[in-house]
């Protein structure tokens, strides 16, 4: 039966031709079509010429607004702006007519060599002059090493990510501030000690040599003698004197705080996020508690009043003349912030991750901190790499809060700027505004595009 | 995993360690609470000895007073008086630091040890002074409230603005002030308030409201920034009385003299004609008065727990105060503040400084 129909029906061996698509579907006609005209020239019924011409009305309205709208801005940020002060008049260079200026009266654009000369101030803040080396070595090795761990192609990644985790920071330190810590030898030696036999009744513990309940806590106990023996050598590493200059964070500011408080903040908030979700997770009683309070704590106030307590109340807890580094207490509360956001995140993820795949990891003989490694986190925070870049975002653009407490971060050098009367003008504040918003732009804009680069790499299989 | 996150919790702690652990150990011999006074004489002096700076508490930028300019150094006559206890402390007037602190920050900062002394446009008052665990060591600028109005309003004095919509600042004395003048003449008014001094500017300067008003030093800065500078007038009512001066803890006497006197010092020096270019040469007066602040005579500095050139260092390096006076607010500056009240006593001022005797 079935070879005889084989016989009788025409089966096609070749491929039919492929017809090119329609004219008026591919190139700029085909364009216009799709996205102009496809929506206005259907005049076949009332309702649809009715629409047609709404249409039109609508795009001719929104183009006509959009375009003068950038224009206007086009022409206060290039086209009309004073680019240069050659004759060193400051203000005067950018004052009108009836100010006591050679501007005629009807102009507003952009001053930008107000920027030019306070582009120092807006980018280190008060940091010495002859200092500013380190700035600038501190930062392009931070981005040196971002860019190879971001890099696919680059080999040894992992390692240079290890080393801009552990290595970078400590450089970055003692580069910014001079190192040359004051540090107690004595001190540091008996914690070293007592590093060294934490870690060692750490070991016992997990050999099952202490009994049940020492065996529970021995990781525990390792950590922290671990912990405590990095924490020391970090102290004498500062303590080095490089035979750089001392330059204390009161005279850190501009783009560089920014960037201090941003990079720490993103850098610390996604380990401890992820910490604190799979804590919020757990099956221990305990954890899950401290979790969910630390969570909701920082979640429910604001970073504002964070900043303020940190900046404002602490000192007067503190004895007399103990005084902790103002950018340091900001930086613990943008930290213990973010990571409370980033957890909530990072819980969405958890949750997203069928049950079946935890199960699967306990039935294959894996460990906790096993199933969550190779297993579930995987999953979970590709899931989340909107939220988490969300989060990231912003944090950096939260950063400006620090302004408020004395700070001067990028917004705060820029206000400052604003101060400076030998500048002032009616376009002083404008101008400042919209070139440190184009830099926070840049910044977020980068992220942005970075976490959409991500997602379509690591989501290939979900994509549709 | 695991391992990196020991690492990040490590350097964590190390930086906390770190930038705790120095502050602590630079500023051990600090000054002792206000509340423990008796503990706190004449503690000041040597822990700013021993940490090699005065450590400054300054404004986030109001110009003339305290300032960041072009290279970030600060400026202004409140910064002058630090640098003038840091050339009298240690000869060197570029031995100071500076915190900027936002208006609500400022006592904390100053109660808390955290800075020496504080030299940020702050009104001397009775609250203040009694109540804060405070000290006024002089004024070095007589401010007060005063209004900028458009010459196009034809207004030719504060008494004629019933109704007016006034713009100014939230969170200062100025709302409190004006509220007071307005219902004391019996006039109405509607405030108009707003975070930011650049917001009143604008929103005084597209009609908004009729008129501005905030510290006349302050009218003077913020004018150059409207659109037709010209077209504005102050009015001749000065509704407040804001004396500015520096802030010490309270007791530390040797402290508060030594922040008093360098203020002192200043107004003296421009009284007697001494300058940053003739002090070095006055010394050798024959003004017994000149020899006596200059430390060719006497052991006034000694007594202040300095060294008897102290203001000779003070003036040779900052100047007097009519110098700083003219460099920073004067009419030659894009304030262009004219004297007033702020010209010495017997220049038709009310500035007057005890003597060095």
């Amino acid at each position: 039966m079935t070879q005889n129909s084989h016989n009788s029906v025409f089966v096609r061996k070749v491929d039919a031709e492929t017809l090119p698509p329609p004219q008026n579907e591919m190139g700029i006609r085909g364009w216009l079509w799709r996205n102009l005209l496809y929506s206005v020239t259907d005049y076949s019924s009332v309702s649809a010429a009715l629409r047609s011409l709404a249409m039109i009305f609508f795009t001719v309205l929104v183009s006509y607004v959009g375009l003068t709208q950038l224009w206007l801005l086009l022409d206060f940020v290039f086209f009309s702006a004073v680019w240069s002060d050659p004759t060193g008049i400051k203000r005067e260079a950018c004052w009108t007519l009836s100010q006591g200026g050679t501007l005629p009266d009807d102009w507003h654009a952009a001053c930008w060599p107000f920027i030019f000369a306070k582009l120092k101030f807006l980018a280190y803040g008060p940091y010495p002059m002859d200092e500013l080396w380190r700035v600038n070595v501190t930062g392009l090795l931070g981005l040196a090493g971002l860019c190879w761990v971001l890099i696919e192609a680059l080999p040894y990644r992992r390692l240079v990510g290890v080393l801009m985790l552990t290595a970078y920071p400590v450089i970055a330190l003692i580069l910014l501030t001079g190192g040359a810590s004051e540090a107690n030898y004595f001190n540091a030696t008996a914690y070293i000690f007592v590093g060294l036999a934490l870690i060692t009744v750490g070991r016992l513990g997990q050999r099952d040599l202490l009994g049940i309940v020492a065996s529970d806590f021995a990781s525990i106990i390792g950590f922290v003698g671990w912990s405590l023996i990095v924490f020391q050598v970090l102290m004498l590493i500062f303590s080095v004197d490089v035979g750089l200059k001392p330059v204390g964070t009161g005279d850190w500011g501009g783009l560089m705080i920014t960037l201090v408080v941003a990079v720490t903040g993103i850098v610390v908030s996604l380990p401890l996020g992820v910490i604190l979700a799979l804590g919020r997770r757990s099956n221990m009683p305990v954890a899950r508690l401290l979790c969910t309070i630390f969570i909701e704590f920082w979640r429910g106030v604001p970073l504002i009043s964070v900043l303020f307590m940190a900046s404002v109340m602490i000192p007067l807890f503190l004895p007399e003349g103990v005084n902790f580094d103002k950018l340091m207490r900001a930086l613990i509360g943008v930290m213990l912030f973010s990571a409370a956001y980033m957890a909530e995140v990072v819980r969405g993820g958890l949750q997203a991750i069928d049950k079946g795949q935890y199960e699967a990891a306990e039935a294959m003989g894996l460990t906790y901190w096993q199933s969550m490694r190779q297993i579930i986190l995987p999953q979970a925070l590709t899931h989340v790499i909107p939220g988490i870049v969300n989060t990231f975002i912003g944090l950096f653009k939260d950063t400006t809060l620090v302004s408020i407490i004395g700070l001067f971060d990028l917004l705060g050098a820029g206000k400052s700027a604003i101060a400076d009367a030998s500048w002032s003008s009616p376009v002083q504040a404008i101008s400042i505004y919209l070139f440190v918003g184009f830099i926070f732009f840049i910044f977020c804009f980068g992220m942005s595009r970075y976490s959409i680069f991500m997602e379509n790499k690591l989501s290939k299989s979900r994509s549709h | 995993m695991k391992n990196i996150t020991i690492a990040i919790v490590a350097i964590v702690a190390a930086a906390v360690g770190y930038f705790g652990g120095t502050s602590m150990n630079k500023e051990a011999p600090a000054p002792a609470a206000t509340e423990t006074e008796t503990a706190a004489v004449e503690a000041t002096l040597n822990a700013v000895k021993a940490k090699g700076f005065v450590q400054c508490g300054v404004s986030q930028g109001l110009p003339g007073f305290s300032n960041a300019d072009d290279a970030g150094n600060w400026t202004g006559i409140d910064v002058d008086v630090c640098r003038g206890v840091a050339a009298a402390v240690f000869g060197d007037a570029s031995k100071v630091k500076y915190t900027p602190l936002s208006s609500k920050q400022r006592f904390t900062a100053l109660a808390s040890g955290e800075i020496d002394m504080l030299s940020r446009n702050t009104t001397w008052t009775m609250t203040r002074d009694t109540q804060l665990g405070l000290n006024f060591a002089g004024v070095n600028y007589y401010d007060g409230q005063g209004f900028l109005v458009p010459t196009k309003l034809g207004v030719k004095s504060a008494l004629e603005m019933d109704g007016a919509n006034v713009c100014s600042q939230t969170g200062t004395t100025t709302e409190l002030n004006v509220t007071d003048f307005f219902r004391e003449n019996g006039m109405k008014f509607n405030l108009v308030a707003f975070e930011e001094a650049d917001a009143v500017v604008a929103a005084y300067d597209s009609g908004r409201c009729d008129v501005y008003t905030t510290d006349r030093s302050g009218l003077a800065a913020q004018r150059t920034k409207l659109a037709n500078p010209d077209a504005h007038m102050v009015l001749p009512e000065i509704i407040s009385k804001e004396p500015l001066g520096p802030v010490v803890r309270q007791g530390d006497d040797q402290w508060f003299n030594i922040v008093r006197w360098t203020l002192n010092a200043m107004i003296n020096a421009e009284e007697m004609g001494v300058t940053s270019a003739n002090a070095k040469s006055m010394a050798n007066d024959n003004n017994p008065a000149i020899k006596r602040l200059l430390g060719t005579e006497g052991t006034f500095g000694a007594e202040l727990g300095l060294s008897n050139d102290w203001a000779l260092n003070i003036i040779s390096q900052v100047g007097n105060y009519g110098e700083s006076y003219e460099a920073h607010v004067g009419p030659n500056t894009p304030l262009k503040l004219d004297r007033g009240v702020n010209a010495l006593w017997s220049q038709g001022g009310i500035l007057y400084a005890a003597p060095v005797r």
